[in-house]
């Protein structure tokens, strides 16, 4: 899957907010160069929500903190609007960051303990001398669910983690953001909480008129709010199509992986051994060729030699295989 | 014959500047060689807390004065610590759901794994390593050779979980407690770790004790599952009869809030209205009644007790339990009144 390639890319004139090309993020440490990201493409409709998926350490929260300059990526552009991300200058970043906000994974970490609700949620709009703040603050605490005159003046350790998230979520919308980044925002809560979030999020993004990126391990959860799915794998893209057409025939094998991994809550369905094992090899020397071959069940020598490119396998679907399941199946 | 290990009303509170927290309120249950039982719950049931009571991992403001917890024939509760360290890890393991805060960092894993040998077997040196290797391969970390003598920080957070399994089973247990093991883990390597524990269990034959917040985790892996809400057990019953047949409202809210992949794009999710009651000041009648769509006047007032259900080794606590002649009429009386006894906005029967 170590796909590269551009063809999934569509024309700028269809109302895409955010377009990254041939994304790079490069860590130099001791030992040699971590390959974050490698050469990875993307983009995002306004009012869509992308669902990013893949395993811990395939980089997609690092993609997620690259769209927002956090830090600069080594290569590739990121286009936002009008606006080329990379090449702006810093002061230009700061007046563009405010339409980009982000959702963190552990939402108790995320907010400052130390200060009250209201400074949390405010602090965005304080920094930009914002006249109506104190109005909006109260507005966006609402939306989420919280009273804001009881809220205002507590702070953090007073809620439980879901609630914490959704005072996060308040904080980003304070800004009027174009477009949220959420990154595993649901994955440190009790099923019950998440579900609460998932859908806060879906009220929120009708309401604020937001485009997401939805940025998750687990396919059960990403399905619920996302239109298009990335799956991503050592930096690099395998699969990328609209949410309906990707849950309903995966064409990567990794995407397959995944799918299989969710924990069916039904007991009658029985557990079947998994095709794919093992762990993501380590960024710092991908394998060569597709970078998934060395855990993938149905690899060969091509998939050594040659880095498989993204091509269409349905309206708006493609994948970067040399041998996709689906492909397979029905032959 | 008597279970390996069984759990009598067992109460665990704490004293607090704000009061006595009821994290433990009285639970019984018991868990024979071979089996699972999975522990489900929210975040604040008191299922780790129970998990700690039956080790006695519990601070000095701790009372557990009420209840017993006998493992063969053993007492554990108000047993010295003396005592309990010769049970630890050589009768009864556990595992933790953040295995990068249960390692020690400073230490190695491989003296790690063999900790428990050195002191229950006095095993040491070359028997010692040879048994760490061992543990290693049977717990799936390939190269076990070159793993010996890293660090948990240089390991990923699957490898980390296995080095924690495999120290927990180093001098097989005939118990293991697994709090949360897989919560931190991605999908793909919960899915390797649940398998790894299953596996294991048939060769070793131990008995596992699952602590989930996940419903969909101990389907298809669990012999028993007790369902928990505010330190007790509401619900108790063979897995495949508690997926087909559940009867307590809270089982049923928390089994339809999972995102399932057979749901379209863009379901919106059943959620749990309100959030777990504070343990502190426990209000009359059923904890769950003002989150609950099928409570009637009588949740407010009484507290139900676990009974068997329709089948036996079912037990509920509920008067008005899911799919029943009482349990329908409630729903469908609130459904038509819009709120339930305590409140809660009920929509049209689903």
């Amino acid at each position: 899957m170590a796909g590269s390639g551009t063809a999934h890319l569509r024309p700028a004139d269809e109302d895409v907010v955010l377009r990254v090309e041939d994304l790079v993020v490069e860590y130099h440490v001791p030992g040699g160069v971590v390959q974050a990201v490698s050469g990875l493409s993307f983009d995002v409709r306004r009012g869509e929500t992308l669902g990013l998926v893949g395993e811990s350490g395939c980089g997609k929260s690092t993609t997620g903190r690259a769209v927002m300059m956090l830090p600069r990526p080594s290569g590739g552009s990121v286009r936002f609007g009008d606006r080329e991300m990379t090449t702006l200058s810093p002061n230009q970043l700061r007046a563009t960051r405010p339409k980009l906000q982000m959702i963190f994974q552990d939402p108790i970490s995320s907010l400052n303990p130390r200060r009250t609700i209201d400074k949390i949620v405010g602090e965005g709009l304080s920094i930009w001398k914002r006249s109506d703040a104190r109005a909006r603050v109260a507005e966006v605490i609402s939306a989420v669910g919280l009273d804001p005159d009881v809220v205002s003046t507590r702070r953090p350790h007073q809620f439980s983690g879901g609630q914490c998230q959704r005072i996060s979520i308040a904080r980003v919308l304070a800004m009027e953001p174009e477009i949220v980044i959420c990154d595993e925002p649901v994955s440190a809560l009790d099923v019950s909480v998440q579900a609460q979030i998932l859908n806060l999020l879906e009220e929120m993004k009708a309401r604020y008129q937001l485009t997401l990126i939805f940025i998750a391990h687990d396919l059960a959860v990403v399905k619920n709010v996302s239109d298009r799915i990335a799956v991503m794998y050592l930096g690099k893209l395998c699969e990328i199509g609209p949410s309906g057409a990707v849950y309903e025939k995966p064409w990567h094998p990794y995407t397959e992986a995944l799918l299989e991994a969710v924990p069916v809550p039904d007991p009658t369905v029985a557990i079947e051994p998994m095709a794919v094992g093992g762990e993501l090899p380590s960024p710092l020397s991908p394998p060569s060729g597709c970078r998934f071959r060395t855990r993938c069940p149905l690899a060969r020598e091509r998939c050594a030699e040659e880095e498989p490119q993204m091509r269409e396998v349905g309206p708006g679907h493609h994948v970067a295989c040399h041998f996709p399941q689906a492909e397979n199946r029905s032959a | 014959m008597s279970a390996m290990l069984e759990v009598t009303d067992l109460a665990t509170t704490f004293r607090t500047t704000r009061g006595l927290v009821r994290a433990v309120d009285g639970v019984t249950f018991e868990i024979d060689a071979g089996r699972t039982l999975a522990i489900v719950g929210e975040s604040g049931s008191g299922k780790s807390v129970l998990a700690r009571s039956l080790m006695n991992l519990l601070p000095a403001s701790a009372d557990t004065s009420r209840g017993t917890a006998v493992f063969k024939g053993t007492q554990l509760r108000g047993q010295s610590t003396a005592a309990l360290r010769r049970i630890w890890g050589d009768e009864i393991s556990m595992i933790f759901q953040d295995p990068m805060t249960s390692l020690n960092p400073v230490v190695k894993v491989g003296r790690q794994i063999t900790e428990s040998l050195r002191f229950h077997r006095g095993r040491r040196g070359a028997a010692a390593h040879e048994r760490a290797l061992e543990l290693m391969h049977d717990v799936g970390i390939p190269d076990p050779a070159s793993r010996l003598g890293v660090y948990p920080h240089q390991l990923s957070g699957g490898m980390r979980q296995r080095v924690a399994i495999a120290t927990a089973l180093a001098c097989e247990p005939s118990l293991l407690i697994a709090d949360e093991p897989t919560t931190a883990l991605d999908v793909t390597i919960q899915r390797q770790i649940l398998d790894l524990l299953q596996r294991l269990q048939a060769e070793h034959g131990m008995a596992i004790i699952l602590i989930t917040h996940d419903l969909g985790v101990a389907a298809g892996r669990t012999d028993e599952v007790a369902v928990m809400y505010a330190g007790r057990i509401v619900e108790k019953a063979a897995t495949p009869v508690l997926f087909s047949a559940m009867r307590h409202p809270y089982t049923e809210a928390l089994l339809a809030s999972i995102p399932r992949l057979e749901n379209p794009v863009h379901t919106r999710l059943e959620t749990i209205g309100g959030r777990p009651p504070d343990l502190i000041n426990p209000r009359r009648g059923c904890a769950f009644a003002p989150r609950c769509r099928y409570a009637q006047p009588r949740c407010l007032e009484e507290d139900p007790v676990l009974e068997t259900a329709t089948t036996a080794g079912h037990e509920v606590a509920c008067f008005y339990p899911v799919d029943t002649a009482a349990g329908r009429a409630a729903l469908s009386a609130n459904a038509a009144a819009g709120a339930s006894a305590a409140g809660a906005t009920v929509g049209a029967a689903v």
